[in-house]
Formats: structure tokens, sequence, C-alpha cells
């Protein structure tokens, strides 16, 4: 397991640095001066160059290269040109916010989808099957910030049981009052994608010789069913679901907007408006570093299930 | 017999398993009649539509669904319904652009890595997954930030962040028909490589591009409203649905409808696709049925 470990980590790392070329690079392709672009079309010259100067751009390319992934792996992400704190610092201050309505989706998500997923496998082109699927793929096609406006109208504006927008902190009935209504909506659109994976992962194992020799063997299949089929379904539905926090990520961001919470996606579209290109170049390391770990993290967990995997 | 014989019948061969994959699932047959029916409406817009999307009317401001507008009005008076249906131009085009280069691009490269091998495998292999590890709005925001949000940049943003679930799906398939004997027998024959790979391989693995195609054209429309929606869509006064959205968003207070006629335009189309690639999907692997 250890060998395994420092492999997989080795691999992550060169991710993490792969990753990390990438974004100076996309940073650096942009057309025009950033120092033009961050002071506007009336500046002086001089202005322009001291502002070259101070985003380190005068420098020779490879030097910055360097200083950049230095900086990166020390948490040094630069200074926000709009607030003039450090990047690290502003990210830190909403990260709790976006990390636990991510979690709390996941959670709501693996709660409602797995046995959704199970049912309809169970169900297999009956009726509870093809409500299971067509609520997934609904739910699947439903743009986050479209049904976070459909939530927020339905029981924020028309039943006022939730607060409009969910920043408050506090009490814990505060915060749950918060939360819900983000978390549901982003709980749900990941609950049709776990339902998916879970119901075809199932089915697969119900056609494997051992379901069929612990039925032989009498075992009830309500038994077979959530003991012996459903942990060995898990192993496939842990992996894709890692995969998907990067989505979940991504659709964090327009319910965060859709709900005025504060978080990640909150600080990225501010930084978007203001033109803040440090903030948005740290922003991308967070990103970066966020999605490598939770894939190291996945892989780990998988191995740890699975025992084939370490021997590939 | 005449060389194009073979090309003929493998393209042959092609429609009629589609033709086939579309009846073994019937919803296929409805998610295209509906997509369809959408694009039509789109292309018609100029004949169809009963106003002129930008002509504002201020007596007529944010008013309820009538028999004039169908739809209502937004809060320049302008008739939402032809807004939808200019909106559809703009969404179709960009999501049909950008993921017919996501999908060309992506497929040439999949097969290339798939074909060559080696290092160069290793290294697209490699590359594929770091694209695909990153948040693909995130990328796609970012990179529409920093280019400018216009027509190309948005095209190009979405293609970049699709291109790599093509490069996989082609790379795997071509893989397993490479080592098959009549890819053996145009080597034998001296075939050159972009031969094989164009005229023998490509109609293998082309139904399940294609079916990819029709799943990533969903997710394309959905990221540019996304992307509108956040304030990096094209520039108003133009209608587009995420735009629209976003319009409709500020004045959720007292007109809802102004957000949620763009929302169910969004989620139909998407459903519609959902379905139309679902179903194909079922039939051409049945293996992967109903996987998300």
């Amino acid at each position: 397991m250890t060998a395994y470990i420092v492999r997989r980590s080795g691999l992550a790392l060169i991710t993490l640095l792969a990753v990390l070329t990438l974004v100076f690079v996309l940073v650096r392709i942009v057309p025009g001066d950033p120092a033009q672009v961050i002071l506007g079309d009336q500046a002086s010259r001089e202005a322009i160059l001291a502002m070259r100067v101070r985003l380190g751009l005068d420098r020779p390319l490879l030097v910055q290269y360097f200083e950049f992934l230095g900086g990166a792996l020390r948490g040094d992400w630069g200074v926000s040109m709009v607030s003039g704190r450090p990047v690290i610092e502003e990210v830190m201050a909403v990260l709790p916010w976006t990390l636990e309505l991510t979690l709390l989706s996941l959670l709501i998500g693996t709660g409602v989808g797995v046995p959704l997923g199970v049912v309809a496998a169970v169900h297999r082109n009956r009726l509870p099957d093809y409500g299971a699927r067509i609520a997934s793929l609904l739910g699947l096609s439903f743009p986050p910030f479209v049904s976070a406006i459909l939530l927020l109208l339905l029981f924020a504006i028309v039943f006022p049981l939730f607060p409009v927008i969910s920043a408050t902190q506090g009490s814990l009935s505060a915060w749950l009052q918060a939360i819900t209504l983000p978390a549901i909506n982003l709980g749900l659109i990941t609950a049709a994608y776990i339902t998916r994976v879970t119901r075809s992962a199932m089915l697969e194992v119900f056609s494997e010789d051992y379901v069929r020799t612990a039925r032989a063997k009498g075992v009830p299949w309500r038994a077979v069913v959530w003991r012996h089929a459903l942990r060995n379904a898990l192993i496939p539905v842990i992996t894709i679901v890692g995969l998907y926090l990067s989505i979940l990520i991504g659709n964090s961001v327009l319910t965060e907007i859709v709900f005025n919470r504060p978080g990640l996606g909150k600080l990225i579209v501010g930084a978007l408006n203001q033109r803040d290109y440090t903030m948005l170049q740290g922003m991308m390391v967070i990103y970066t570093f966020m999605v490598v770990l939770v894939n190291l993290s996945t892989d780990l967990a998988y191995a740890a299930v699975d025992p084939r995997v370490k021997l590939q | 017999m005449s060389l194009a014989a073979p090309r003929r019948a493998a393209w042959h061969y092609l429609l009629a398993a589609t033709l086939k994959a579309f009846n073994a699932n019937k919803t296929s047959w409805v998610g295209l009649g509906v997509f369809l029916a959408v694009a039509i409406a789109a292309v018609l817009a100029p004949f169809i539509a009963p106003y002129d999307p930008l002509e504002q009317d201020v007596l007529y401001k944010l008013r309820s669904p009538t028999l004039q507008h169908l739809l209502g009005t937004d809060s320049f008076g302008r008739d939402i319904l032809s807004r939808l249906l200019y909106g559809a131009r703009i969404s179709l085009l960009i999501g049909f652009i950008s993921t017919l280069v996501a999908m060309a691009a992506g497929s040439a490269i999949g097969m290339a890595a798939g074909w060559y091998g080696g290092r160069f495998d290793g290294f697209i292999v490699q590359l594929i997954d770091v694209l695909l590890a990153f948040p693909s709005l995130i990328l796609g925001l970012i990179i529409v930030a920093m280019l400018g949000p216009s027509l190309t940049n948005i095209i190009a943003a979405i293609a970049l962040t699709s291109l790599p679930a093509f490069a996989r799906i082609a790379r795997a398939p071509t893989i397993a028909v490479k080592q098959r004997e009549f890819v053996e027998a145009c080597r034998a024959l001296g075939y050159s490589d972009a031969r094989i790979l164009g005229r023998h391989i490509l109609p293998n693995i082309f139904p399940e591009i294609l079916v990819m195609a029709s799943l990533w054209l969903a997710n394309a429309i959905r990221t540019e409203a996304s992307l509108a929606f956040i304030g990096l869509g094209i520039k108003l006064p133009a209608a587009t649905w995420g735009g629209m959205i976003r319009e409709g968003f500020e004045n959720i207070l007292d007109s809802a409808w102004l957000a949620l006629a763009p929302g169910f335009a969004i989620l139909i189309v998407v459903f519609a696709l959902n379905l139309l690639g679902d179903g194909l999907r079922d039939a051409i692997d049945p293996k992967l049925r109903g996987e998300g």
C-alpha cells in the first residue's frame, strides 16, 4: 500500500505542476499588456512601466515561471490587485462557506442517489425504474442556476420559508435556514448523477456469479441487494463521485451567485468584474490544488476498498 | 470493383446502424423531435417571431403574459417570446460550432494518440486527464474573462473544455479497432495512415463520437447560458438565453416569468438532447445502459 501511495502522490505532483504550467501560460497568452488592462487606456507610460515591474512582468519569462511555481507551492499566490490583501487570505476567508455547501450537497446527493439507484436497478424496466431514470435525466438537464432560481422563487419568495440572501451566520437554526436551499439545489443535481451511476453499477453486479450463489444458498433477496451487491457496486460509485466533485465545484459558483452566498464563486465573479488578474490566477491555483487533492484521495479510497487496484 | 465501394459500404452500414439505434429506444425519437422543433423555430425566427426582439415599448414594461405578448414583456417593454426565438439562434449556434470544433479536433487527437501509441499517447493521456480534472465551467469562465466575451472567444472556450472528452472517447476504440484484421489488410495494401484512420477506422468509431456529441451539445448550450448568466455572454442588447435569465433575475421579485421563460427553454433543449444521446448510447452499447 505504501508503494502505491508514493507512486500515486508522485503522479498527483506531476499533474499539479502540469496544471500550474497551464495556468501560467493561460494568463500570459492574453492579448495585450496586463498592466495596461489593469490601469485602463488613460494610464501614462510611466504608470504602466511601474505596474509591469510590480507584477514582475519585466523579468525573463523563465524566471517568472519558476517564481510562480515556487510561490504557488509555498502558498504565496500573490496579492489582490483590488484589495491589496494576499490572495490566500481572501480565499481562506470564504473557503469554509464553499466547503460546507459542497460537502452537505454531496451528503444529500449520496443519501438520495444511492437508495434511488438501488431501487431503480432492482425494479429494472418497471415503473420505479422509469421514474428514477426520467427524474435523474431531468436533474442532469437543469442548469444549476435555473433550478436555484426556481427554489428561491418557490421557497423564499412565494412561500417565505427560507431567507432570500443565505449569508447569515450565528445560531444553528439560522445556519440551517441559510444553507438549506443552496444545499438542496446542488444536492438534488448531485443525486441525479449518483442515481444513474449506482443503477448501472448495481445492474452489473447483479449479473455476477456470487450474487447467484448467495441467492442459491437461500440468502433473502433484500440482504443480497443491500449487503452483497451494494458493497461491491459502491466501488465504481466512489471513483465517479470523486470525478464529479470538479463539476460540483463549478456548479457551486452559480448556486452561490443566485443565493447571494459568500464563497469561492462570488470571489471569482468579483475578481472577473474588477479585472483582478492576480486574484484570478490565485483562484485557478486553488482550484487546481482542490481538484488534484480530491483526485488523489479518490484514488487512495478506491485502493483501500479494492485491493486489486494496487497490483496494477 | 471500384475503389469507392468499401467507403460507401462503411457509411451505408453506419446509416443503417443509426436507424436501428433510434428504433431500439423510442425516447431517442422524442428527443430528436423536440430538439429539431426548437432548431427549426430558431432558424425561422425572423419569420415567426411576433415582434422585433430589440424593439422597446416603454408603455408595455414588465407585462404578464397576454394575447398580444404570449410570454409577457421585459423591463424595456421588449417581447419575451421574440427574444426567446432569436436567443435560440445564438445559443444553438454557439453550441453547434463549439461542439463541432471539439468533436473534430478532439477525435483527431484521440485517434492519433490511439493509433501511434507510445510516448505520444502517454503525453496526450496525461494532458486529457489534467484538462478533465479542471472544473470546466471555471476554465471556460477564466478564458472568456481574459480574452473578452466575443462570439469567437466563447466558442473557443467551450470547445476547449469539451475537447478532452472527445479525445478520450475516440482513443479507446481506435486502439481496439487497430488490432482488427481489416486494418492489417489496409496496411499490407500500403495505405497511408491518414487514409486508414479517415476511411476505415473513423466509420467504425463514429457512432460513439456522435452519441458523445449529442450529450456535449447539451452541455455546451448549458455552459454558454451559465457564462452569460455570470455576465460573460455576448454583449447586450442581443438576446441570449443566459443573458435573459440574468436580466430576469434582477427583476425576480416582481416578474418571475422573465427568468423562468428562458430557463425552461434551456431545460427543454438540454433534456431533449440528453434523451436523444442517452437512448442512442443504450442502443449502441448495452453495457453502458443508464450510466452517467
